[in-house]
């Protein structure tokens, strides 16, 4: 067999991911050295997207765990359905069951509620969990997810253990707002996105924006590559690419040197905040599309 | 789907034709090569402050008999992914790996002939790598026991410091402090200084969990087993946000006597609190996170100590704090957020412009601080007129000439 890597690039790309090299090589070591993949880089250049690509890739299950500060096990692993429980305390006792049968009946997978961590190893066919802005959880949480990572199992006290019944394809992002612990970072392998260069971002222009002609969306590359250039707060990520490239694709623009004027004004979809908004004047504007187009 | 990726693991003993002539040749040979070549590369790597494990060489063994082994262009960015675990690694990996496997014959023939001796050597190295944070032989952590819950209110007792040459240090002003030796000594005392603050307020913060609401949710859940009758209770706790912490530290020309302590200081603030951010300003306004995080210390301060230098042009603190209003103050400001200034107030701005950006600031935050080193002078009072603007805003002036000035804010830090 011979390295798979052009053949993840080949169907990254028919799910409409278009992939740099490198991180084809990254997705295909994941699955050669069974190891989670740690992806860092600057919000909006499509970290997400490789976990949701890499779930239509092996035509997966995506099951996505979102990281917010305070995010407990309860929320992330399992819960008891209790209001289910309650109820069927009621009514078993008012049949005169035994304490006994009650409680091995309500503590019973009915009343078990999944979340999505508990899910991801219990599936039949391996999914894949993305494990989206791991640090914005807790340290303690994080202390959690390494050893479920390193296991593949967890202990519910009143259940037993259980055990995975197949291994997910694990994809932790994150964005950098805290330093993770560097057993996590060592258990993991780790891939820095950055922003796509002139060419990448055009293909993924052309995949994503339909009816787009190539010349435009070459030019579209070209002129964010120069904003992303610029002194901004936020840099506009791949996402604002793509809405900036379906506005103009829907007002019929074919070349942006015709255009300075709608150049300008539809800019709003790639400057979110008020200050690089005044930043980017005019001028500038039309400087830059002087320089790129 | 998971089937394949078990293929290709084992694909290599089942005689692979794109390896096939490759390894056949006087395939021992050569993978015993490898094998030192490997180590050596981890060896390197570990020297460039990489935190590779024996894991990591297992799986980069495994590497050099798979497909990617073929080509460096496939196993460059396949040892990437592998060795790397932060963003300051992926950057310089290039550079070291094409040193080691493809340029460089002498750095090669010189890791090689010491690699077999020196295969054991991998776990002392890495214990030795984090020796250098506390390389000035001061204890990290002293703590207090007989201080029940943690509530310090002892802001006059001054610190209990490790050693007794520190605690002499700590009250000495930081002026005369010139031997290389005390400078030291005095610097390590800061960072840790900036350790004990954090662990402190941790403390403090999980003594007051306990509190008085009935979370019913989690009581009714609790007390299934019982049949729904409530036995065991559940409270509700309440969380606490961590205190975050914004300094702004002056480093004109003016405070260049303080300025090397309070970098110092700075590293150790952001190292420790989860939530803090650190700028420095003299006639304009840097962050410096970024590199305070660097997990080398004396780079890191050194990295500053010379983005604080070259000076001269007076100080504007209004302007450096207009500009922090204008871009920082929404991203890093909340609100529990504290903010430290550390200056003295000599602005060679108009008076106007600070009190009005301190008024803005004000709103933003909880509490402001200004730490005025001028204070532990004797006879000292805030005449400037910077100083006097600023004055109105400020919720705590407070000396900060020495090291004993510093550990008094702890108290005050707590209970914000």
């Amino acid at each position: 067999m011979t390295l798979k890597r052009d053949e993840i690039s080949d169907k990254l790309a028919a799910v409409g991911y278009v992939a740099d090299r490198d991180i084809a090589t990254a997705l295909w070591l994941m699955e050669f050295l069974k190891r989670p993949l740690l992806l860092e880089g600057e919000a909006g250049v499509g970290k997400t997207e490789v976990g949701k690509a890499l779930a239509a890739v092996h035509a997966a299950e995506l099951i996505r765990l979102q990281c917010y500060e305070g995010l407990d096990q309860h929320a992330a692993l399992y819960e008891w359905n209790y209001q289910r429980q309650l109820l069927a305390i009621k009514t078993r006792e008012g049949i005169g069951e035994n304490a006994d049968s009650i409680e091995e009946h309500i503590f019973s997978e009915r009343y078990l509620l999944e979340r999505p961590l508990l899910a991801a190893i219990r599936r039949a066919k391996p999914p894949v969990l993305l494990i989206d802005e791991v640090d914005r959880a807790d340290e303690e949480f994080e202390a959690f997810l390494l050893e479920l990572l390193s296991d593949f199992q967890v202990s519910i006290p009143e259940l037993g253990t259980i055990k995975a019944t197949s291994i997910p394809r694990v994809v932790l992002t994150s964005n950098g707002t805290r330093e993770l612990s560097d057993a996590l970072r060592r258990r993991c392998l780790y891939h820095y996105i950055d922003f796509p260069e002139v060419d990448r971002e055009a293909k993924i222009i052309l995949t994503r924006t339909p009816g787009i002609d190539t010349t435009l969306a070459l030019q579209i590359a070209r002129m964010v590559a120069a904003v992303r250039k610029e002194d901004l707060r936020k840099v506009p990520g791949v996402a604002e690419t793509l809405d900036w490239a379906a506005t103009l694709a829907g007002l019929e623009l074919h070349d942006l040197r015709q255009e300075p004027e709608a150049v300008y004004e539809t800019m709003i979809c790639l400057l979110k905040t008020q200050e690089d908004r005044a930043r980017l004047t005019r001028e500038i504007s039309e400087r830059l599309l002087g320089k790129v187009a | 789907m998971r089937a394949d990726g078990h293929q290709s693991a084992h694909s290599r003993e089942s005689g692979n034709p794109a390896l096939g002539p490759r390894l056949r040749g006087d395939e021992r040979s050569e993978l015993l090569g490898a094998r030192r070549r490997l180590a050596g590369f981890s060896r390197t790597l570990r020297d460039n402050g990489f935190k590779v494990g024996l894991a990591e060489t297992h799986d980069a063994l495994a590497l050099l008999g798979s497909p990617a082994a073929i080509r460096a262009s496939s196993l460059k960015p396949a040892f990437r992914s592998l060795f790397c675990a932060t963003h300051s690694d992926w950057q310089r990996f290039d550079a070291i790996f094409d040193a080691f496997w493809l340029g460089g014959g002498m750095r090669q023939r010189q890791v090689l002939s010491g690699a077999p001796s020196t295969s054991h050597a991998p776990a002392r190295r890495l214990a030795e790598a984090h020796v250098p944070q506390e390389a000035f032989g001061l204890p990290d952590r002293v703590e207090r026991r007989s201080d029940g819950d943690g509530d310090s209110s002892a802001a006059g007792r001054g610190r209990r410091e490790g050693a007794s040459r520190a605690e002499s240090l700590s009250a000495v002003d930081l002026r005369h402090i010139v031997d290389p030796d005390d400078v030291a000594a005095t610097h390590a005392l800061a960072a840790r200084l900036a350790r004990t603050m954090r662990a402190r307020l941790v403390r403090r913060e999980q003594v007051r969990r306990h509190g008085r609401r009935l979370d019913l949710r989690r009581t009714i859940h609790r007390n299934v087993s019982h049949g729904g009758t409530l036995i065991e209770l559940a409270w509700r706790r309440r969380k606490i946000k961590p205190l975050r912490l914004v300094v702004l530290l002056d480093a004109s020309g003016s405070m260049s006597l303080y300025t090397a302590f309070f970098v110092r200081f700075l590293h150790g603030v952001v190292d420790s609190f989860r939530e803090a951010e650190a700028f420095v300003f003299h006639t304009r306004l840097a962050h410096v996170s970024p590199s305070l995080r660097d997990r080398d210390v004396t780079r890191a301060v050194d990295k500053l100590a010379l983005m604080a230098q070259g000076i001269g042009g007076g100080t504007r603190i209004g302007e450096s704090l207009a500009t922090f209003n204008r871009w920082h103050a929404r991203r890093v400001i909340n609100s529990r957020t504290a903010v430290m200034i550390v200056s003295d107030g000599y602005d060679t701005g108009g008076p106007e412009q600070l009190g009005e950006e301190m008024r803005r600031l004000r709103r933003r935050c909880r509490k402001i601080i200004w730490l005025n080193p001028l204070i532990g002078w004797r006879d000292y009072s805030p005449q400037a007129r910077g100083m006097q603007a600023a004055l109105p805003y400020v919720d705590l002036f407070a000396p900060a000439h020495n090291l004993e000035s510093l550990a008094a804010l702890e108290p005050y830090l707590a209970r914000i």
